[in-house]
């Protein structure tokens, strides 16, 4: 890399940068060596970014007008909609902004699957994105829980309660955590304190994900490891820059249908509904992003297994770098891993599904299949293909592929087929 | 693999099916004027929606998050100024303290809110037989099915199947949740005489204070509509041109983009 050989040309700007070096920096961020195979499913790490920007800005204009109290949030989030100068805008932004946030994230999870970019030396990266996504759903639940409608009031009661599963200290920590003997204004004020703190927390690790990233360079849909920079390369601005701003704006086309044409599609109507302790909704469901892990958390009987088993439905991707044994990273090379792939997309959508139906019956039955099969993916499939698997033939750069004319290649292609 | 891919198939089926087979009330349907990209709301609806719900609904339904103000602004009833001074002065308002210390009454002005039609919730159960009417300002949002359930529900009201036993004060609406509900059926045919000259049947009060209610609780809705597509345009616009500069950037590599 040429970030050491860096000096600004000015005076002005050597005499800055050798006290900080954030003109080294930028330096480094612009040309910063990127594959120039990356295709669109690269694009949301930006469009993350984009996200969280949003959500801090509309967020930190949004509690300039919440009043955080129990017997006034509902009606200080209706006089935001009503009488705050383009106070639905910025809410519905918001609002609908955390789902678009979730929807990018899952997304980027994904791509990080498929092409398995969660590989050595690129560990440390996904584990903090675990703790990014784990730090996202605290934001994301501890916000639902602000309007104080039906669904924030006993969505906070039925999540809280999952702390009393704990053996002994349980309910002792339950009553810690909501200020009282039951979710009210204390829980309230410290839900938006924390729902406040959380974002910038996320920030932080978000720079560290990108240093990270920035240590051992982008994995590629190819998925092997190039010379940096190389012709295999391109500088981030402007290749990247126009790329990700192109993929940014679909992606806000997107965001802007729902924020002007159906704001309130992804909520759920009861939470239009103050919050009334007394009265339980028929349905309690979470938003959408969380009824995966909700079907798990339903589907095993017992209350704190139930509990450990969704929490470890997360927290075993933490492990996954060290799950996965095969020494390839695409799935494109991975003709049987690439087919499992698929079938745990499936298989989380089907919990997803589940996740927002009633507990019982056919739903529940299937709910338990789909459990066990995504700790069978994690915990069975992925080490044993790794020994099993017979990959395709890996190419040797990524001008090979994209040109398309090694011998070798097409050697080993035959011989594939010949075997076959 | 082929007979994981079947399985999966037929959990899909499965569920799609069972989704398909779940028992759905159908609403009924009406064209409403606010959806729709352009869609705005009809004003006459709209000025006689605030009838029904003042002369019918204002009764026990409070409305406590809008102002008389709100029905001159622009994008609602749309009411002249004079027309909402005189609406608000026509209810009376508690204020105070005054000077003595005592609370008193005086007509409503623009800047207040919506008179409630009782002081608290336990007086509005006790006069209601113990349910309570809820709050309307925001009922459409708050329910499932929108403005055409409230539009059905108000259309609804039928005799009870043989089969099933209401107790008093509680009526059969086929599209209510469980359908029995504590209200008596609001509507009926000529109940309001529309300044207008409309005629006052269930269908149409139903649909005027239908076209009502999505006002109060999105009062917004037109400007939201008109921004919308203002802002998607442009955005088309952007990716366009930046789709176009991306490719002349990317022409520089022999790569794809």
């Amino acid at each position: 890399m040429s970030d050491h050989d860096y000096r600004p040309k000015s005076k002005v700007g050597q005499w800055f940068n050798d006290r900080l070096p954030l003109l080294t920096l930028a330096n480094h961020l612009t040309d910063y060596p990127t594959p120039k195979n990356l295709n669109y499913w690269w694009t949301f790490g930006g469009i993350l970014t984009f996200c969280l920007i949003t959500q801090i800005v509309t967020g930190l204009t949004l509690a300039m007008h919440y009043i955080a109290h129990a017997d006034m949030a509902f009606e200080s989030v209706e006089h935001i909609m009503r009488d705050v100068n383009y106070g639905w805008l910025i809410r519905y932004i918001h609002a609908n902004g955390a789902s678009m946030f979730f929807l990018a994230v899952y997304i980027h999870i994904f791509r990080s699957l498929f092409y398995g970019s969660y590989k050595a030396p690129r560990e440390i990266i996904w584990i903090i994105g675990i703790i990014i996504y784990l730090l996202m759903m605290a934001a994301a639940f501890m916000g639902y829980v602000l309007p104080w409608g039906q669904m924030s009031f006993w969505g906070a009661t039925v999540i809280t309660n999952l702390f009393s599963a704990i053996p002994l200290v349980g309910e002792g920590i339950v009553t810690w955590l909501w200020g009282g003997y039951s979710v009210d204004n204390p829980t309230l004020t410290r839900f938006f304190t924390l729902h406040y703190l959380i974002p910038f927390l996320i920030l932080g690790l978000v720079v560290l994900h990108i240093w990270a990233l920035h240590v051992p360079g982008n994995n590629n849909p190819v998925g092997i490891d190039i010379k940096k920079p190389s012709k295999d390369t391109v500088p981030f601005h402007p290749y990247i820059v126009i790329k990700d701003g192109f993929a940014l704006l679909m992606f806000m086309i997107v965001f802007a249908f729902f924020v002007f044409y159906a704001p309130n599609i992804l909520g759920h109507a009861d939470n239009y509904i103050e919050a009334n302790p007394m009265v339980t909704p028929a349905h309690i469901v979470p938003e959408w992003y969380l009824l995966p892990f909700y079907a798990i958390l339903r589907s095993v009987p017992d209350k704190l297994l139930g509990v450990v088993a969704m929490l470890s439905a997360i927290l075993i991707l933490a492990v996954l770098p060290w799950l996965d044994t095969s020494k390839i990273r695409s799935a494109v090379f991975r003709p049987l891993y690439k087919q499992f792939y698929w079938i745990l997309v499936a298989d989380v959508l089907i919990l997803g599904y589940v996740g927002a139906m009633p507990a019982e019956g056919l739903y529940l039955l299937i709910a338990r299949v789909a459990t066990a099969y995504y700790f069978l993916h994690f915990l069975v499939i992925l080490p044993v293909l790794g020994f099993k698997e017979k990959t395709l033939p890996v190419p040797l750069s990524i001008t090979e592929p994209v040109l398309g004319g090694s011998p070798n290649l097409a050697a080993a292609r035959n011989k594939e087929s010949k075997i076959e | 693999m082929k007979n994981l891919f079947k399985l999966f198939s037929i959990i899909i089926l499965i569920i799609t099916s069972n989704s398909f087979a779940a028992e759905k009330v159908e609403y009924l349907k009406t064209d409403w004027s606010f959806k729709g990209l352009f869609g705005k709301f009809d004003r006459a609806s709209l000025q006689r929606g605030y009838q029904v719900y003042t002369e019918v609904c204002a009764s026990c339904h409070s409305m406590k998050y809008l102002s008389y103000r709100n029905l001159a602004e622009p994008g609602g009833p749309e009411f002249s100024e004079a027309q909402a001074k005189a609406i608000a002065a026509s209810f009376e308002v508690t204020d105070g303290p005054n000077s003595d210390g005592e609370m008193f009454t005086r007509p409503g002005k623009l800047s207040d809110k919506f008179v409630m039609p009782y002081d608290n919730v336990k007086a509005a159960q006790a006069a209601n037989g113990g349910a309570y009417p809820p709050d309307m300002s925001v009922l459409v949002k708050a329910r499932g099915g929108g403005v055409d359930y409230i539009y059905s529900l108000l259309q609804g009201y039928e005799e009870a199947p043989s089969n099933i036993s209401l107790d008093d004060g509680v009526y059969y609406n086929k599209y209510m949740y469980g359908n029995k509900i504590r209200m008596a059926a609001p509507l009926s045919d000529g109940l309001v005489e529309y300044g207008d000259g409309t005629n006052a049947t269930v269908e149409q009060m139903s649909k005027d204070v239908t076209t009502f209610l999505m006002w109060s609780a999105e009062p917004h809705l037109e400007s939201r509509h008109q921004m919308g597509f203002k802002a998607i345009v442009y955005l088309i616009i952007l990716t366009v041109l930046v789709y176009f500069s991306m490719k002349r950037i990317w022409s520089r590599v022999e790569s794809e983009v």
